[in-house]
């Protein structure tokens, strides 16, 4: 057998591939799941953050910075090591799947917070003023006038970070999560052959290439017009 | 709850292993950090030969590992490639899975920084006698770094926070030791602890980056 073979026997083994391949689409659907609840949870929150923080009470925007700057500063594992093995010593055991939920919910909700203030910010006071002059409360203005013109500024770095932040999801598999890269695992230590890996490899990149591509092309785009 | 997750006993039994740690990691960062960048300065380097077949290969190698998990690369490093005969180690598994994977980030940020500098500059440089490399490196990367500089420090701070995968492949920096001091005693301080020292290394930094996005605002406006 030449080498090629054997490389090929090793990483694209067929019959290894079709039996494993149920579990590595069943690690791709908790995949998909996580990062769904993840993305939807965590770019509310770093909303409602923002909205807080433009009501401009000073205490509470400190506790926001701060709480901000904390999950910017940990590593997202640290959070999900944290949560997952820190928490059952008070009686609270969060399943791997909850844990890196809500780690990368926190990290998300942060970044984002980040993104949608800077976009807030950047609107001109001339816009509050000429809203709040025309009658609008403070709300409406921020509702209808500030946050359409903010939110747009804020799509292509969140697009961005979002993708960065949900690629996270891989390391689920620390906490025994069959998601993705879980099942690829331990599907190479069943069969004693790293192929579950490869498939595993490709799940990722036609889940995030799309992704990717999409974010290079919102860039683009945005850069364009601006 | 302080007993639990404060406990100054199990703090001062574990300082030392958490200590250890935090010196691989800052080693550990000074070896990815400076990998990282050599690999995006090559990729944004060849982004300015401006040939197609240059072109869209490359675009498609950084955004194939842009859409690859790191923790993936370095799995199929660590667990696939001794399949093939290739035993390469923790250590090394690492430097490989972020050269790959930051140098694609890095490589996209400074081709961004060396496309804004205006190409004036460039045909000025050129026209004075430098030479092509001494323009890039006199000319135009000083004004590159300037005008990116904010992205650059942005992604070398995930970078830093990326060591932290290293604890899956058995390298023992921060996160790998703190989990070795608590399951020796049962008790989640040194992972609180591990948590305060990244926080304390890190928080100057976010700090920064906070304050160079305000002003980039600020000067849009």
């Amino acid at each position: 057998m030449s080498a090629w073979d054997r490389f090929l026997e090793a990483f694209f083994n067929p019959v290894v591939m079709s039996r494993y391949l149920p579990d590595i689409l069943k690690g791709t659907l908790l995949t998909i799941e996580l990062a769904a609840l993840i993305i939807v949870s965590g770019l509310a929150l770093g909303l409602a953050l923002a909205l807080l923080r433009s009501f401009g009470f000073r205490p509470l925007n400190l506790l926001i910075i701060f709480v901000v700057d904390l999950f910017r500063a940990l590593p997202p594992l640290v959070i999900i090591v944290f949560i997952y093995f820190g928490l059952p010593a008070v009686g609270l055991s969060p399943s791997g799947f909850v844990s890196t939920w809500l780690s990368l919910m926190f990290v998300l909700m942060a970044f984002s917070e980040e993104i949608y203030w800077a976009g807030i910010t950047s609107i001109p006071k001339g816009q509050w003023e000429a809203a709040r002059s025309t009658g609008l409360t403070y709300g409406h203005a921020l509702m209808s006038v500030v946050l359409p013109q903010a939110l747009r500024l804020t799509i292509p770095p969140l697009t961005n970070r979002t993708i960065a932040i949900t690629k996270g999801t891989a390391l689920a598999s620390v906490v025994a999560v069959g998601e993705i890269l879980g099942m690829a695992s331990s599907a190479v230590s069943n069969s004693y052959n790293p192929s579950p890996l490869t498939m595993g490899a490709v799940a990722y990149l036609i889940l995030f290439l799309p992704m990717v591509v999409f974010g290079r092309y919102l860039e683009t785009r945005m850069a364009w017009k601006r | 709850m302080l007993e639990t997750f404060f406990n100054l006993e199990i703090a001062r039994s574990a300082w030392p292993i958490i200590l250890a740690g935090l010196g691989n990691t800052v080693l550990l960062s000074l070896v990815v950090v400076p990998l990282g960048l050599t690999g995006g300065l090559g990729l944004a380097m060849l982004a300015s030969v401006r040939k197609p077949w240059v072109r869209y290969p490359l675009m498609a190698w950084v955004d194939f590992f842009r859409a690859f998990p790191p923790l993936v690369l370095l799995i199929f490093l660590f667990a696939g490639l001794p399949f093939a005969g290739l035993e390469l180690g923790g250590f090394a598994c690492v430097c490989i899975a972020f050269f790959l994977n930051t140098g694609a980030y890095y490589g996209e940020i400074l081709r961004a920084g060396i496309e804004s500098v205006p190409s004036g500059q460039t045909e000025a440089a050129r026209s004075t006698g430098l030479g092509r490399v001494q323009t890039m490196l006199f000319v135009v990367l000083p004004q590159a770094v300037r005008n990116v500089l904010h992205d650059l420090l942005s992604n070398t701070l995930e970078v830093v926070k990326l060591t932290a995968l290293g604890s899956v492949v058995a390298m023992p920096e921060l996160l790998f030791q703190a989990r070795q001091a608590q399951s020796l005693t049962y008790n989640p301080t040194p992972i609180v602890l591990a948590a305060v020292i990244y926080f304390v290394m890190l928080w100057p930094l976010v700090r920064l980056l906070s304050r160079l996005e305000n002003r980039a605002l600020a000067v849009r406006v």
